[in-house]
Order: C-alpha cells, then sequence, then structure tokens
C-alpha cells in the first residue's frame, strides 16, 4: 500500500507537533547558542574554551563506565538468578525491582543521602554500636554508589527479557555435549543474551553521564561532573553559550556510543535506546 | 549370540504436577540397536528418552548403563548425546562451530584436542551427513532438513555409545522424511552406535527399527521386532495402533478354533482357555472379496475410497463395520461375501484396551494421536 490514508496523518499530528516543540526546538536553540556568542554573532568560541573542562569530561566518562560494570556485576548474576526462579518467586523479585523505578529518581536520591549522610540513618547505627562514622555522602564512592543505586534496575531488566526467552532446550543441548554450568553459563547462556547486556550497558551508561543531580547530592556539591557544569553554565545568562556547545559535545558523544554498542547487538533482544 | 546390554531400565516411575506420566517401566536396549519408541503424545516416550539422557530423574525406580546406576549423574557426565526435537542448534555458532562445541568441551580426563584434529572430525562429521562446504553458514540460512543433519553431526562428533533422537524428523514434509528415515538407518548402521528413536509415527517406526517399544498410557505395551509388532499385536491397543486393524469380539472354542461374527473359524492361535472371550485381530488386506456362495460372512458395502493402487471399502457385518482393502472393484451398497484365511486371524487376550478400537463405524481416534507432536512436549515440561 502506498502513503497513509488522511485519517492516519492526522492520528500522527499530535505527536509530531509535541516532537517539534519540545524535542527539535530546543535542539535547535541548542546548535543556535553553540555557534553563536554573547551578541548572537556565529562564532567558534565555546569550542575553544571547551579545552578547560576537559577533566570534567574525563571524570563523567570514569564515573559512567565504573558505575556501568558495576551494574552489570551485580545485574547479570542477578537476572540470571531471578530467570531461573519459580514463576511465583519470579514476580515478587521484580516487584521487588520495579519499585524504586516508579518512585521519582530524585526523590530516590534524596532517600539515599538520608540513609548515608554523616547523619543519617547508617551512621547513626554505626556509631550507636560504637563503630564510628561512614563518610560516603561528598565522596567519590559516593556519587557512584547512587548511580549504581539508581540505574541497576535498568541494567536487570533487559538481560532478564533476554533470559528467560532464552530457548531451555539450548542449555539442554550444552548439558547434553558436556557442558557443566558454568561451560554452560559462559559458551551458551552469555552469548546468546549479549543483546540484552547491551541494552543494559546503554541504558544505565547514557543517564550515568549526563547525571548532575547525583553528584550533587551524593557528591555533596564536591563533585563537578558534566551534567553539574551545564547546569551551573545554564545559571548564568552570559554562560549559556559555553552550555550549549558542553551539551552538543555530550549529545554527539551519547550518540557514538549507543552506536557503537548497537553495532554488537544484532537487535533482536532487549530495548535499544 | 546374545547382545550386550547397555542401558537398563528398571520400575521406573515419574509424574508431573501429581499426573504419572511412566508407570513402572522395564526396558532393556542393547547394543547397536536401532530401538524406537512408538506411541501417542502423552505415552511417556519422551519423558523415557529423557530420563535415559539425564534431563528428567525418575520418581523412583533405576537407571543403568553399562550395569552401572545413573540415576543421579547429570547429562554432562553421561556417554549419551541428544538430537532435540526441532534441533535446538545454537543461533549464536556456525555450522563449523555447531558440529565443534562438543568437542571444545574442556574434559578433566582427555586432553583438548589440536586444532587440525578438530578441523578433521567436523569434516568427517560433516561427510557422514552429506553436508561438506556448509562449514560457515549461519544456522538461520539452512534448511530444516539441513538443521537436521547439523543436529546429527553435532550428537554424534563425541562418539556417544548411544544416540537419542526425540522426534527428529517431526519437522519435515514427507518426502524429505523419507530421504532422512533412509539415512539415519545407514548413519546408525555405519557407524554402530545404538539409536533410541522417539516418534508417534508408527510407519516410521516399522521402517526404521530393529526394535520397537510401543508404549501408551506410561506403560509398554509391547516390545518386539517391527514384523513381530505387526503380525503378533499384543492387544487392541498395539493392534489398532500399527496399520489399520479390524478387532472383533470372539471366543475361543478350542485350540486352532475361534468364533466371531457368527462364524467359527480355523485360526493358527493354541494355548486359550476353552470358551475364553478373546479380541480378533484382522487387517484390511487380509481379508478376501468372493463370490457369495463360497462367503465365509456377507456383509453390506457401506463406503469406498479409492487410494490409488487398491480401494478401501467399508463393510457392514452384523453391525461392525469392516474396513477392506481390496484391488476388485465392488458397488457402493452391495452385499458382498468375505473369506478369511486362518493365518490371517490372529487372536489376542482381552486388555484394558478391548472395545475401544478396531471398529470403523466412528471417527478414528487414531487420526487424533497422530496429528499433534506439541502436546507431549507440554507433559514434559
Amino acid at each position: 500500500m502506498k502513503g497513509r490514508s488522511v485519517f492516519q496523518r492526522m492520528a500522527a499530528a499530535p505527536h509530531i507537533v509535541w516532537a517539534v516543540m519540545f524535542i527539535v526546538a530546543p535542539m535547535l536553540f541548542v546548535i543556535y547558542f553553540a555557534f553563536t556568542d554573547e551578541k548572537g554573532v556565529f562564532s567558534w568560541s565555546n569550542f575553544a574554551s571547551l579545552a578547560q573542562y576537559s577533566n570534567v569530561f574525563i571524570l563523567s566518562i570514569a564515573f559512567a563506565l565504573i558505575a556501568t560494570v558495576i551494574c552489570l556485576l551485580i545485574g547479570y548474576p542477578l537476572a540470571y538468578f531471578m530467570s531461573k526462579a519459580k514463576p511465583k518467586t519470579q514476580k515478587v523479585l521484580l516487584v521487588l525491582l520495579m519499585l524504586p523505578m516508579w518512585c521519582n529518581l530524585l526523590i530516590r536520591t534524596y532517600a539515599l543521602m538520608a540513609l548515608l549522610d554523616n547523619g543519617g540513618l547508617l551512621n547513626s547505627l554505626l556509631e550507636s554500636l560504637g563503630l564510628g562514622k561512614l563518610h560516603i555522602v561528598g565522596t567519590n564512592f559516593g556519587v557512584i554508589l547512587g548511580m549504581v543505586y539508581d540505574f541497576l534496575p535498568y541494567m536487570v531488566l533487559p538481560i532478564f527479557t533476554t533470559m528467560t526467552k532464552l530457548d531451555r532446550r539450548y542449555i539442554e543441548a550444552s548439558a547434553d555435549l558436556g557442558c557443566n554450568s558454568f561451560q554452560t553459563m559462559t559458551k551458551v547462556v552469555f552469548p546468546l543474551t549479549v543483546s540484552g547486556i547491551i541494552s543494559g550497558i546503554t541504558m544505565v551508561f547514557v543517564p550515568s553521564i549526563s547525571t548532575f543531580y547525583i553528584s550533587q547530592k551524593l557528591g555533596a556539591g564536591k563533585i563537578d561532573l558534566v551534567g553539574d557544569t551545564i547546569e551551573r553554565l545554564f545559571q548564568n545568562p552570559s554562560t549559556y553559550n559555553v552550555g550549549a556547545a558542553i551539551s552538543l559535545i555530550m549529545m554527539i558523544l551519547i550518540i557514538v556510543s549507543v552506536g557503537i554498542m548497537n553495532r554488537f547487538s544484532d537487535n533482536d533482544g532487549g530495548i535499544i535506546v | 549370540m546374545e547382545k550386550k546390554k547397555l542401558i537398563e531400565l528398571k520400575s521406573v516411575t515419574k509424574s508431573f504436577d501429581g499426573e504419572a506420566v511412566l508407570r513402572s517401566i522395564d526396558l532393556d536396549i542393547h547394543d547397536s540397536e536401532f530401538v524406537t519408541l512408538l506411541g501417542p503424545s502423552g505415552c511417556g516416550k519422551t519423558t523415557t528418552l529423557r530420563i535415559i539422557g539425564g534431563f528428567e530423574s525418575p520418581d523412583s525406580g533405576d537407571v543403568f548403563f553399562g550395569g552401572e546406576r545413573i540415576n543421579d549423574i547429570p547429562p554432562h557426565k553421561r556417554h549419551v548425546n541428544t538430537v532435540f526435537q526441532r534441533y535446538a542448534l545454537f543461533p549464536h555458532l556456525n555450522v563449523f562451530e555447531n558440529i565443534a562445541f562438543g568437542l571444545r568441551v574442556k574434559k578433566p580426563d582427555c586432553p583438548k584436542p589440536s586444532k587440525e584434529e578438530i578441523v578433521e572430525r567436523v569434516t568427517e562429521m560433516l561427510t557422514l551427513v552429506n553436508l561438506r562446504g556448509f562449514e560457515r553458514r549461519n544456522i538461520s540460512t539452512l534448511s530444516g532438513g539441513q538443521q537436521q543433519r547439523v543436529a546429527i553431526a553435532r550428537a554424534l562428533i563425541n562418539k556417544p555409545k548411544v544416540l537419542l533422537l526425540d522426534e527428529p524428523l517431526g519437522a519435515l514434509d514427507l518426502k524429505l522424511r523419507k530421504d532422512m528415515q533412509r539415512e539415519l538407518k545407514s548413519i546408525q548402521k555405519r557407524t554402530g552406535i545404538t539409536f533410541i528413536y522417539v516418534t508417534h509415527d508408527q510407519e516410521e517406526a516399522l521402517t526404521m527399527s530393529d526394535v520397537v517399544v510401543v508404549m501408551a498410557d506410561g506403560k509398554i505395551q509391547q516390545i518386539g521386532t517391527p514384523v513381530d509388532i505387526y503380525n503378533e499385536p499384543e492387544n487392541a491397543f498395539v493392534a489398532d495402533f500399527i496399520g489399520e486393524s479390524n478387532i472383533i469380539d470372539g471366543v475361543m472354542e478350542k485350540d486352532y478354533t475361534v468364533r466371531f461374527s457368527g462364524h467359527t473359524f480355523n485360526c493358527l492361535d493354541a494355548g486359550f482357555d476353552p470358551r475364553e472371550p478373546v479380541d480378533v485381530v484382522i487387517r484390511p488386506e487380509d481379508v478376501d472379496i468372493v463370490p457369495l456362495e463360497r462367503a465365509m460372512l456377507t456383509g453390506k458395502v457401506t463406503s469406498i475410497t479409492f487410494k490409488g493402487d487398491y480401494y478401501e471399502i467399508i463393510t457392514d457385518v452384523y453391525g461392525f463395520k469392516w474396513m477392506i482393502e481390496t484391488s476388485d472393484a465392488v458397488e457402493d451398497g452391495a452385499t458382498v461375501g468375505l473369506h478369511i484365511e486362518p493365518d490371517a486371524i490372529h487372536v489376542m487376550k482381552k486388555s484394558e484396551y478391548s472395545g475401544r478400537y478396531g471398529d470403523y463405524s466412528t471417527y478414528s481416534e487414531e487420526a487424533e494421536h497422530l496429528s499433534d507432536v506439541e502436546e507431549e512436549e507440554v507433559t514434559a515440561e
């Protein structure tokens, strides 16, 4: 069938309006600001001043990578365990995993802060036991912990999905051909769940690299990531243009990394961002 | 010479969710035999196979392999390999790597094979299944028949003592099935490996097997050569399931004399009690149509189906519908004379299956259990 009916076009209209207003237009603004100076004249100067932020970029990438790796190390076995569980247990585990996701990210981060703060629940407990305080908030560890805590479900869910879709016969065939359960894991289960892993990595890495509230709250303002930098630059009208340039670079960085990730997957499982 | 016993099942039972799937199975499987487990879906044949493969463990009873009890030995430590229903080839590996899979697995007791050795063995297997030149092909680009061959090669590469095949030809079309039947049989002969083959297709079982094990309702109904099973069925179930059968209530008057359908016949069976009620089996191709004056029985033709080289006729004899295969043309509605030779009559003891099969007046249940392959799996899972 050629083309679409009038009704089909009409049905898509609200979405198109939405997309133009809230996705395309802001993007154009970002690009416009990135390539102009304060007076609105075309200029490369914003990109020239980016060099001073290279440390921030490196730190952000490092934090996001570390958080992603930790999420994978925790998430993969967790997903495997969940996929093996009895249907009833599986449901309970799934709800436990999803429950925090139904709650706003910011609130979750605040909650974690309340738990880990110097005067927080954990430290009160440790103190009353006479064990002294644990300084987590305001450290690199605290920020990475926050990322892992906030984004772990995004790692587990796509991997869990590909694992439940995995035909049990492949596992039996592997055992039949002489693999013990560890060999089956590395030779069959892992390669057949790569698409879920790719989705999971993408879904953890992207929000981790662009976050600002986690570093603000759990870093207690001491740790500056790209997100924080962009936020700060946009709070001052005179630095809008540099902020836009960083945003643009950030966007390109994310698109490139997602592109690389997608090359590894066959697009046959999980959710690809 | 008596063949060596390779596998023994002793009083094996198994149930899933409280439903008995196997009710005390006793089965001996000998070296180098082609054994077929045959039965309708839900009869327990796949479960029996999975117990031998180690994918299920029996609720009670024992499994022996070469005299050693293997109930608790996991699949990867058994000298048995499986060709799975719908093959279960690894989609992330190509043909070569699928076949080499079993060789590449590190085993504690033998050294890792060299690269050349692996190539040599895989090539040998590909030659065996006629797939040379397919090494680099992706699994998803293969036809059903080719996938089937890869599955066989993959399962044979570790030189198992026993190959288990779970309805391996179920997904192929008729022509390909026939070719693969011949090929499987020849592979079995060439390699000398014991094949345990599960199918619901009685023709397949008769064509390929040295020994057929007929199963129904979680029990073994009969074990024998294809000829024995066809000619000397143990009970009404076997008679009905293997080929077409007219199964008639009869009474054994004395040795070599049986009475049914109001007539007394000479037969070759003996050893029953005098006046013992029995089931009598007569194959459709063994009934001759004769002129009325020479007839032992007379019947009215109620339907004629042309089958190519013969007609399939349903004839009403005292309300019991007989199926007769004949090359003589008869008229629908005509009264015909029937003649049965003594060696065409097979007398069986009454069993729980008596009266359930063998009358062609109603829709045959056989068509139903031949239709659905999937059901068996559901039970097994």
